[in-house]
């Protein structure tokens, strides 16, 4: 891997740029891996590189379907936060995002980290009440997150409309302040190439047609578009297609995929300084450093692999953007997109062992697995490694929906989650 | 935005609707003999397919009553609505792939 440094960067660019080579290899796939990751995106990337950085374990195969970054990477808000209510959430995106602070040096990747601090408006009394609670229970478990006056909000967010005169009027919020945004698929890549560095194989164009299991019921390897791969343990960390990949072996997963949609305008210059988000209109806003607005809107209602969601759905999340900020209502929407996002019934994640030996998943991140990539990694390669769940992951078992020791986050995190 | 064919009111856009998710599930007949991890399946796992799936619908915002559909989930296309109580007429495999 060649480093980027000063040096490197200046007498790259004398040359012209022309000697940085790729960024990873295209292997192709050995017959048989100590760990085979199933799911090219940024958590089964950070997976295979804390395998092999933490763990020491670098025969290590990432198969992916289509290629890096293009999928829910490359999809999602690129919001990143820890302010959760219940403390095993918040245990699992503190983790992870004390390893964003120093990711980009880490990974000698510029992932474009910016904590330009989230901030979470409250319209109503259920509001100021029910965030002023999480700012507590964030307080308890260490975690950084303060309750603004409305005033305070519009020092903070200038753009604010906190006159009272809004259908919703702001009557505070609460904001933490290392919560921010990063570049999505710099995540992807930048861990992608020190994996690969490392020696982790990246496979893509690959897609898993099948799960072998053994005459004891383990799993063996899995059958793909480039023939049978053989494998010690299989992580499967697929998102919206959990389900189907789990199925292949056998195991029926409390899942269901839904299309979640994104969308960017026009790109402008710097007019927005941070993340808002309001759960009680379902509107979330940021500016990229392009100059985007970059708007999420809400799943659809049905279940569905189409990767594109409705129209109505943008329509009604524009609408809020529109009543909260009217100076954009005047803003081109440039594109939008949808992706596929597999949510459990509590809304939180499911990452450790199945009923199947040797076979693990890490899925169920629903509409917010960005902003966990680097802590979800890093505890599925300590379940990988070792065959038991870190003891961050310990809670998000597959096996809280038999036990009933469900993380409600469904509840806590209204709706933008 | 999608037309749905409501089996009382005719095809309306999908906004009149609600999902009411998988269709055809059945609550144990004896619940008392029902262990733990058959409420668990029963209560929070489902189908899931990419293809073909029988879900419930109710037209909220028209004559509110449920009936049952078939849809692809993979080109969203419905392929037959058909009334509660009563079981498709057909089950074809998907016929799109994504």
């Amino acid at each position: 891997m060649r480093r980027f440094s000063l040096t490197s960067l200046l007498s790259e660019s004398l040359r012209g740029h022309t000697g940085w080579g790729r960024q990873w290899r295209a292997p192709e796939p050995k017959p048989r891996y100590d760990v085979v990751i199933v799911g090219g995106g940024g958590h089964g990337l950070a997976t295979a590189y804390y395998l092999a950085t933490v763990h020491g374990i670098t025969n290590v195969a990432v198969l992916e379907k289509g290629w890096i970054g293009g999928g829910n990477t490359g999809r999602n808000t690129t919001i990143i936060r820890s302010n959760y209510l219940y403390d095993e959430s918040a245990a699992m995106y503190e983790h992870a995002l004390k390893l964003w602070e120093g990711l980009s040096q880490e990974l000698n990747y510029n992932i474009m980290f910016s904590q330009r601090g989230v901030l979470m408006l409250a319209h109503n009394v259920h509001d100021v009440q029910s965030f002023k609670r999480h700012v507590y229970a964030n307080r308890l478990n260490g975690i950084d997150n303060e309750w603004l006056s409305k005033e305070e909000c519009k020092a903070f967010c200038p753009p604010l409309d906190i006159s009272g005169s809004l259908r919703y009027p702001v009557l505070g919020g609460a904001l933490q302040r290392r919560a921010g945004t990063a570049r999505h698929d710099a995540v992807a890549w930048g861990y992608a190439r020190g994996a690969d560095d490392r020696g982790v194989d990246i496979i893509q164009n690959c897609e898993v047609t099948g799960i072998r299991r053994d005459a004891f019921g383990r799993a063996v390897g899995v059958e793909t578009t480039r023939g049978f791969i053989g494998a010690g343990r299989i992580g499967v960390v697929a998102a919206g297609h959990t389900s189907t990949l789990m199925s292949m072996a056998g195991v029926s997963m409390p899942l269901e995929s839904y299309p979640l949609q994104a969308l960017v305008s026009e790109p402008v210059k710097p007019c927005f300084p941070c993340v808002v988000m309001s759960n009680a209109v379902h509107a979330y806003l940021s500016q990229s450093d392009k100059g985007e607005l970059v708007i999420g809107a809400g799943t659809d209602q049905y279940t569905s692999y189409s990767q594109q969601g409705g129209l109505h759905i943008t329509t009604h999340t524009l609408d809020a953007i529109c009543e909260l900020f009217p100076q954009f209502t005047r803003m081109r929407m440039l594109r939008s997109w949808g992706g596929i996002v597999d949510v459990t019934p509590d809304r939180s994640p499911i990452i450790g062992k199945t009923p199947v030996q040797n076979l693990f998943v890490n899925c169920g991140w629903g509409t917010g697995g960005f902003k966990a990539t680097p802590g979800s990694g890093h505890v599925f390669a300590h379940t990988l490694a070792t065959g038991t769940p870190h003891k961050i992951n310990a809670p998000f078992t597959l096996d809280r929906f038999r036990t009933g020791r469900l993380i409600d986050e469904a509840a806590a995190a209204a709706v933008a989650h | 935005m999608l037309l749905i064919a409501c089996p009382h009111c005719g095809k309306r856009p999908e906004t009149e609707f609600r999902c009411g998710g998988q269709a055809h599930i059945a609550r144990p007949a004896d619940p008392m003999t029902v262990d733990d991890g058959a409420w668990s399946e029963h209560l929070f796992v489902r189908a899931n397919p990419k293809g073909v799936h029988a879900e419930r619908w109710c037209h909220v915002h028209g004559c509110g009553r449920w009936f049952n559909a078939l849809r692809d989930t993979i080109s969203d296309r419905f392929i037959e609505t058909y009334p509660m109580g009563a079981k498709p007429t057909q089950f074809p495999q998907s016929e799109t792939r994504a």
